[in-house]
């Protein structure tokens, strides 16, 4: 079987000596014209894999940061629809690979088979649901599968390994490490090295997936992207990325500064 | 069925790293629950601490008035003032003996929170409690009395600031402090096992007031009403007299103002559509899109843009019927139970007793009808008092 080119593009960036960088934006900020601008200077800038937030009215695994932005998002009218739109209209332009991140509900009104039909049409390779567990996440799955589209699992410091085995045993793309008790945009825990029991949940979740595994939630400066060399095989920045836009930076120098 | 479903309703729609304080708490309620110490500590303070039984009560002036035989299960006279203890005394004993030493609880209305203040002070533990900035403003009655029992009050600001956001909150403070402290929810919604949880401590009562029909009337009651926020008092209500098919069971929702295009809080009877929320598929108030929109009753404890899966079920099945009322047919129902009976309903309650006066006639003639009373009114007088006040003027 082929390599699942969410894979492929982390171990691109493995081969250049560095860790993937993935970072999030929520679609349609910080307004729905310049975010397609900075997509493409996150492209551009280095970015392996790029995640697109699907803004959800309730959004329980985010902190006040991405609550903040993607409720603005809604206000100005961003919804499924025009995020797939417009990223049909951009297939083929981003080398990065595409990864939509948000919340099941919009998901299943918008039909579960149509969006899984409509996503990977529009050039997204992977698909994370928060609140989605292994427990709800069969159906999905089978109307991900056909297009190719992984569905990505969010695992963390309390997932003990019988739960990691599970996630592995049916994990495509990659998977995404929580590096805290929290939601996102959380202080980060740790400066340069690495936490104990976080590089333990690390080492647990890179044998029990055959993917690689990325870390997320709490960097924020690059000096933290030392300690995870080894121990993860790329880092998610979402919160950071958004605070930087806020406080008028553009995402080019944000990807100067990570990479 | 799938674990955690009441027919294509139910689940447990959360961020993996809540699981695991969710499979903990299953494994509980498996293994502490139908404990005999369990369940013989928690009779005790339902008697002792709560006041239970609860009070079955006939109404002679109302019931001379509608034509029908009508009962009121006493929920009122709960220790706190509403059915919302029997779930948090139940859950913090449980809590307890998993070794948490705080709750974490949403209120809309105050009530829960409230409940689940005085069973953490009972307890000796912690309690934290998210309710939206709104409701703050609205309720500061009972958040006075939260504070007076220990708890901290967190006014949550983000979203529509009102209970839909205080259990967003609530469960991303949980997801942080889970190792030390149990999410005590405030009705039977939310992920599984909770639904389920709260059905458990909820039915004490239909079972006491199944027991008292038939002690004091002699015979089961054609009806049983109650009204449905999350759906905790109604699932306890309705749950010990499912079985009976002769024992038609009422949902009653808040319908808000009732003008065209305004909003309620009436997804199972009004215009809700399968969505997934709060870690749960139901019936939800939402946009074709999938967000959640806002929702409106004049009584805090109904104003939820959702509604338990069981509910939606019971809808689906046609084992329990769901109707709605207006604030207007509400407050009528507050004024007239105060007037005629001496007693004062919450707002909430009196959306079941005001199903039941604007309806009176179509039912048989002679019907015996239970209303479960939720809880007592003495929260709402101002929202009461300003209601009246302004239709006043408005003549
Ligand atoms: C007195 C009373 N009744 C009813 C409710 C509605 O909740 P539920 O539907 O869970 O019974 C509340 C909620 O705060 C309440 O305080």
């Amino acid at each position: 079987m082929s390599k699942h080119i969410l894979t492929e593009r982390i171990e691109q960036a493995h081969a250049k000596g560095r860790l993937a960088l993935i970072p999030f934006l929520p679609g349609g900020y910080p307004d729905k014209k310049r975010f397609w601008e900075e997509i493409d200077q996150l492209d551009k800038n280095g970015a392996d894999i790029i995640e697109i937030g699907m803004p959800f009215s309730d959004p329980v695994a985010d902190g006040p940061v991405v609550e903040h932005a993607s409720l603005k998002c809604l206000e100005a009218g961003v919804n499924l629809a025009w995020i797939l739109g417009e990223l049909a209209a951009r297939k083929g332009r981003y080398h990065a690979g595409i990864v939509l991140m948000g919340y099941l509900n919009p998901v299943l009104q918008y039909g579960l088979s149509r969006f899984a039909k409509d996503a990977a049409s529009a050039g997204a390779h992977g698909v994370i649901l928060a609140d989605v567990p292994f427990e709800e996440s069969e159906p999905i799955r089978a109307a991900f599968d056909p297009e190719g589209l992984a569905l990505i699992a969010l695992v963390g410091l309390n997932t003990a390994p019988e739960r990691m085995e599970l996630y592995g045993s049916v994990a495509k793309g990659f998977a995404y490490f929580v590096s805290v008790l929290g939601t996102t945009g959380v202080r980060s825990s740790f400066d340069t090295g690495l936490p104990p029991e976080v590089s333990a949940g690390l080492a647990a979740a890179k044998k029990a997936f055959g993917v690689p595994v990325a870390l997320g939630f709490g960097l924020k400066r690059p000096e933290q992207l030392a300690g995870l060399h080894g121990l993860a095989d790329a880092a998610v920045f979402g919160s950071a990325l958004i605070r930087h836009i806020d406080e008028g930076g553009e995402a080019a120098g944000f990807m100067k500064i990570w990479k | 069925m799938k674990k955690g479903y009441y027919g294509d309703f139910g689940g447990q729609f959360v961020p993996e790293l809540l699981m695991p304080p969710l499979l903990e708490l299953e494994e509980a309620m498996e293994r502490i629950l139908p404990s005999k110490e369990f369940q013989d500590e928690l009779a005790s303070e339902l008697k002792h601490f709560v006041g239970r039984p609860t009070a079955l009560t006939f109404c002679p002036n109302l019931s001379t008035k509608l034509g029908i035989k009508l009962w009121l299960k006493r929920e009122d006279l709960a220790h706190g003032g509403a059915h919302k203890v029997n779930n948090t005394i139940g859950q913090a004993l449980l809590a307890k003996k998993l070794g948490k030493t705080r709750l974490l609880a949403e209120t809309g209305a105050g009530q829960h929170g409230v409940a689940s203040a005085l069973a953490a002070a009972r307890l000796g533990m912690k309690c934290t409690i998210y309710m939206g900035a709104l409701d703050v403003e609205r309720q500061s009655l009972n958040v006075r009395r939260m504070r007076l029992f220990g708890a901290e009050v967190v006014p949550v600001e983000s979203g529509t600031r009102t209970l839909k956001d205080a259990i967003n909150a609530a469960l991303r403070a949980w997801i942080a402090e889970q190792r030390t402290t149990h999410y005590c929810f405030g009705t039977a919604a939310g992920p599984h096992p909770f639904p389920l949880l709260v059905r458990e401590l909820q039915s004490v009562i239909s079972r006491e007031a199944r027991a008292q029909m038939l002690e004091q009337a002699g015979r089961l009651p054609d009806y049983v009403v109650a009204c449905v926020g999350g759906g905790s008092n109604a699932i306890g209500a309705f749950h010990e007299f499912e079985p009976d098919a002769s024992v038609k069971l009422v949902g009653v929702e808040a319908a808000g103002r009732g003008k065209p295009g305004d909003w309620h809080s009436a997804p199972l009877s009004k215009n809700g559509t399968p969505g997934v929320l709060h870690g749960m598929r139901s019936q939800l108030i939402q946009t074709d899109e999938g967000q959640i929109l806002p929702s409106h009753s004049i009584a805090p404890g109904l104003d939820y843009p959702g509604v338990g899966p069981e509910h939606a079920a019971l809808q689906a099945s046609g084992r329990a019927t769901y109707v709605n009322v207006t604030d207007d047919a509400a407050i009528e129902a507050f004024l007239e139970l105060s007037r005629h009976e001496g007693i004062m309903p919450a707002l909430e309650s009196s959306h079941a007793l005001g199903w039941v006066l604007r309806n009176a006639g179509s039912l048989p003639r002679g019907s015996h009808v239970v209303v479960c009373l939720s809880g007592r009114g003495d929260k709402d007088l101002d929202i009461v008092n300003d209601y009246v006040a302004a239709q006043g003027e408005g003549k």
